[in-house]
């Protein structure tokens, strides 16, 4: 890190930090030299970090009174709405919170997308990010499995099936993954260990990711290097932070709003019905965040290579930083990515959409047509833009003229409004 | 800053459609207007008492509410009987306990701190006593099933001659609302089927109201309290919100960027 050197003034400061350095880290972190033309779409990581650090808390809160046993699950999530201070407040906050999280997470996502975030020198925080998503949605999926409502045992039991397509192995993989010939008690009981432990490996990752941002420094909208500290730049603290707040208190309001008002709008009402093997219910749909993966699994006609395809939709996106070629970063200086990447989100969309739909018909056709898409956009779209597309001028700085002198904010504004 | 919100605003409409897209109701549920919906929804403390009078009048012969118990009865934000209203209520039922000193169940009349007292001894003979259908625990109905309160109030109300050429087997009744339109549970209201202490008139549309409403409690015992501090935590949020949105702008009116 290419901080300035870093001496506490106090004596014990300066004993202490000789042998322990956090306060050379604190002082890199209040003083981290931000680019001071991050817009809204860069306060996210900070809802996230909030996201994850109140998932754990009402996690840990929950854990205390919930029982995983197949037989007192249910019962237990209903003491905790019933007879446990607050409980129903705990238990709405960790369950739309979820939801709120993968929101977030999706917005960080896109804008990385649409800022070229995710190229050189930043290619370690995507992909660590990618592997803290790909985490997010296995916890979260996990998570769904503990009240061991009709979703839940059915939502299991449709995912961990997805295992007995592979080849020979399959079904002794599935088999092992239960704890037994069906999902029961030992796969409930596995999955709330597994949920327990996996918001520890994101925490750790997610020091990770910071960490590698913190090397290379934020990106922006603009997407050129910044030098640091400079005049492009402001210190993280207060600048940011109070920009982070203002914007986790937006977010905070409309998480509110769900968690009081609608906290079940974003389940499913069969969750409320005790888990029963003899009884499927007649459309076992994924949690919203997962649609659009669900969609691509079923648009492929074999269930092995459904599975792939799924697994390969979270791998391109790995991947994504050697797919896109092109040397500038953000979308504003690319015009004909800016256009695909609109294209991108309308199929994500429309992806989720068809896969909370029954998979048959005109909805079977347009995941198809969405899935194929998806993966044009990446293995085929983004190689040839790299290649062809001719970009606009890109400025030297944030503060310096371009060409023909004009001061470039002025003409950064009016281009981002085009 | 105004792009932002209306991003926002557009991703929790998309939010909600995800959710509604998966409903194919045909014919559009009643709804007999709520006093618990909305901002400031609570619970006719009145309705709900009647309510319990049907359910445990009516619905109690063979829907069990495993999840609540007497004192339930007298929490603030439910029915609020007196305490000593919800004893006696406890007390008219015999709940099995034990074993005692000498290794035998015996059983004594209820206590507030019981759960209600189910009608069968377990699903299975709940199962075969209904002709092959289980009538399910009430205790989240409202909460388990698509359209929630109005869907359940729709069922009581759905029942009609089937139309013809529909032939129904024995035990089967047709219900405008009910999922493929049959439903084993025989009309459970008809008017006069209980007797309201407080004399409000027991017509069919009343008692299913008040036994919804009932149910509706039961499901989310603490939506009041829920209400009341979700108002109060947003007016919170949003004053601490302009704060901090005048204190960001005097922070950043020292840097000639624009926030």
């Amino acid at each position: 890190m290419s901080d300035h050197e870093y001496t506490p003034k106090s004596k014990f400061g300066k004993w202490f930090n000789d042998r322990l350095p956090l306060l050379t880290l604190s002082n890199h972190l209040t003083e981290y030299p931000t680019p001071k033309n991050l817009n809204y779409w860069w306060t996210f990581g900070g809802i996230l970090t909030f996201c994850l650090i109140t998932q754990i808390v009402t996690g840990l809160i929950l854990a205390m009174h919930y029982v995983a046993s197949a037989d007192l699950a249910f019962g237990s999530v209903e003491h905790i709405m019933r007879d446990v201070n607050y409980g129903w407040l705990m238990r709405y906050v960790h369950a739309n919170g979820a939801s709120m999280f993968f929101l977030a997470v999706y917005i960080h996502i896109f804008r990385a997308l649409y800022y070229g975030s995710y190229k050189a020198p930043r290619e370690m925080i995507w992909i660590i990010g990618m592997i803290i998503y790909f985490l997010m949605m296995a916890t979260a999926f996990m998570g769904y499995v503990l009240p061991w409502g009709q979703m839940s045992f059915w939502g299991a039991t449709v995912i961990t099936n997805l295992f007995s397509a592979i080849p020979f192995v399959g079904e002794s993989i599935t088999n092992w993954l239960w704890g037994g010939y069906a999902v029961d008690n030992p796969t409930l009981t596995r999955f709330y260990s597994l949920h327990y432990l996996f918001p520890f490996l994101i925490f750790g990752l997610v020091i990770l990711h910071i960490w590698a941002l913190h090397v290379p420094g934020n990106n922006n909208p603009i997407g050129i290097d910044i030098k640091k500290p400079s005049k492009d730049t402001v210190p993280f603290h207060p600048y940011i932070v109070i920009k982070d707040l203002f914007a986790l208190l937006i977010f905070l309001i409309i998480f509110a709003f769900f968690v009081f008002y609608s906290p079940n709008i974003l389940g499913h009402a069969d969750n409320y019905i005790e888990a029963n093997p003899l009884v499927t219910p007649a459309h076992i749909v994924p949690e919203w965040y997962l649609l659009p993966f669900y969609a691509i699994l079923r648009s492929v006609p074999d269930k092995l290579f459904g599975v792939i395809a799924m697994f390969a939709a979270i791998f391109v996106l790995v991947i994504l930083p050697w797919l896109d070629t092109s040397k500038v970063r953000s979308a504003i200086f690319r015009p004909l990515y800016k256009q695909f990447y609109w294209f991108l989100v309308a199929d994500v969309l429309i992806l989720g959409y068809v896969g909370a739909m029954p998979a048959e018909g005109l909805y079977l056709l347009v995941a198809r047509v969405a899935t194929a898409y998806y993966f044009l956009h990446f293995l085929v779209i983004l190689p040839i833009l790299g290649a062809k597309e001719k970009t606009l001028d890109v400025p030297l700085s944030l503060t310096e003229p371009i060409l023909g002198g004009v001061p470039n904010e002025a003409i950064l504004r009016k281009k981002k409004e085009i | 800053m105004k792009n932002f919100l209306k991003y926002i605003l557009f991703s929790i409409f998309l939010f909600y459609n995800f959710n509604s897209v998966a409903a194919e109701q045909s014919n559009k549920l009643l709804d007999p207007g709520w006093t618990f919906k909305g901002f400031f929804g609570k619970f006719d403390r009145a309705q709900l008492q009647r309510g319990y009078q049907v359910y445990t009048e009516v619905c109690a012969a063979c829907h069990s509410m495993k999840y609540l118990s007497y004192r339930n009865l007298s929490q603030p934000g439910g029915p609020e009987f007196s305490e000593q209203q919800a004893k006696i209520i406890a007390s008219q039922f015999e709940v099995t306990d034990g074993p005692n000193s000498e290794g035998e169940m015996f059983t004594r009349p209820g206590r507030l701190s019981d759960k209600f007292v189910s009608p069968y001894p377990n699903d299975q003979a709940a199962t075969a006593a209904n002709g092959g259908a289980y009538p399910p625990d009430m205790s989240v109905l409202v909460k388990a099933r698509k359209g929630g309160a109005d869907y359940v109030y729709s069922v009581l109300m759905g029942y009609e001659d089937p139309p013809s050429g529909i032939i129904l087997d024995d035990g089967v009744y047709y219900n405008k609302y009910m999922a493929g339109n049959k439903i084993k549970m025989s009309k459970p209201l008809m008017e006069g089927a209980v007797e309201y202490l407080d004399g409000t008139i027991t017509s069919e549309e009343q008692m299913a109201k008040d036994v919804v409403a009932f149910l509706a409690w039961a499901a989310e015992p603490h939506l009041e309290a829920r209400h009341k501090i979700g108002f109060r935590a947003i007016i919170y949020l949003l004053i601490i919100t302009v704060l901090v949105y005048f204190s960001m702008k005097k922070l950043w009116s020292r840097i000639e960027t624009k926030v």
